[in-house]
């Protein structure tokens, strides 16, 4: 386990083992846990609306119990120990499990598309990302859901909403990621 | 055992899904910012593989599922305003962070160091997104409120209709991209 500024994506300990799956398998991977989850648990793959339930967990020392429970939004979504939660916890994991079973794990300050483009300041990609969370979840929140919940669960159901945020968040993305990185080569 | 599982069981399967969500996502090398980052460069098309793979196959399955009686659709609804501006912010906060909520979460599992740093920007998100609920829920959410739509019912068409035609775009873009990336390499 070392702490570098830079990382190949690839990861260096491969000993027979295949650490990146096809994205096709993946994707059949999680359509599948998508049945799994209608089916068993009526509940569809899901992210940000229990990071809610968390960011009110969060502000409660700060702002203060009465204030979080009395505010219309975390009224209805209150921080417990939940279905919604605790698959965060789970995915959290199962990210932790991927890498140390594939012996990739490593603390990461800078990715290297970004240390091509920005260089190696662990302080200026903290400042991007710490921005670039709060815009995320901010603009989550007022879709009602992310990726996860209004792309793929959204977007399986056929639902106008998850189709929509799909087209609306992959043009500004391009957009951002070409003003950001594109220069004139 | 009767479905939907509810309760402690419920909780128990929770951490497992979430697991399996990580575990998935890292795996497909979508917990790294190159790989997000490089989709919205179109350089990488892995986001994209996995998502219509998971879209495609997912929603077969739960099309399925819900004609035969074995789950029930969850649609968000259709609040176009909030819903545009919503995804809009998200693309370019995701862009600048580098992940989407979910992956997020997968990569701090990996190690990710300036994911972590980003998770609290969405924790604050989310906390800017309650204060300001009152003023969003009065002025955006009714505009152009469409309710819980879905796409066939909206064009009057089969949904197999709709999955037949994704699954055909879904293919020419596959067999296009792993064509380009044969001839760079």
């Amino acid at each position: 386990m070392s702490l570098q500024t830079t990382l190949d994506y690839r990861p260096a300990a491969r000993a027979g083992l295949i650490i990146d799956w096809t994205p096709y398998l993946v994707g059949i991977g999680i359509g599948v846990l998508s049945w799994v989850v209608f089916l068993v648990v009526n509940n569809p793959l899901g992210i940000t609306t229990a990071l809610s339930q968390v960011s009110g967990a969060v502000a409660t020392p700060v702002l203060g119990a009465e204030a979080v429970a009395s505010n219309s939004y975390w009224a209805r979504n209150l921080f417990s120990l939940d279905y919604g939660t605790l698959f965060l916890v789970g995915t959290l994991a199962g990210g932790f499990g991927s890498a140390v079973l594939a012996g990739s794990f490593r603390f990461e300050q800078v990715p290297t598309v970004w240390a091509e483009r920005f260089g190696p300041s662990p302080l200026k990609r903290y400042a991007a990302a710490f921005l670039g969370g709060i815009i995320a979840m901010y603009g989550a929140r007022l879709a009602n859901g992310c990726t996860s919940g209004n792309g793929i669960s959204g977007g399986l159901q056929l639902a106008l909403s998850g189709w929509i945020f799909l087209a609306v968040m992959f043009a500004t993305g391009t957009a951002t990621a070409f003003a950001m990185f594109r220069t004139a080569r | 055992m009767t479905l939907p599982v509810t309760g402690t069981a419920a909780l128990a399967l929770a951490l497992v899904f979430g697991f399996a969500f990580g575990f998935l996502l890292h795996r497909g090398r979508v917990a790294d910012y190159n790989t997000i980052v490089r989709q919205f460069l179109f350089q990488d098309f892995t986001v994209l593989k996995i998502m219509m793979t998971a879209i495609i196959v997912g929603g077969v399955g739960v099309f399925l599922m819900v004609q035969f009686g074995y789950a029930k659709f969850h649609i968000k609804p259709t609040d176009l305003l909030a819903l545009t501006l919503g995804a809009a912010l998200f693309g370019v906060g995701m862009v600048l962070y580098g992940y989407c909520p979910g992956t997020a979460l997968a990569a701090i599992g990996g190690g990710s160091l300036h994911a972590l740093v980003g998770a609290g920007g969405m924790l604050l998100g989310g906390i800017l997104y309650a204060l300001t609920f009152d003023g969003v829920k009065a002025m955006i959410l009714p505009v152009g409120a469409l309710g819980r739509v879905q796409l066939h019912t909206l064009l009057g068409i089969s949904p197999w209709l709709i999955f037949a035609a994704l699954a055909v775009v879904a293919l020419a873009l596959f067999v296009t991209v792993e064509r380009l990336s044969a001839r760079r390499a």
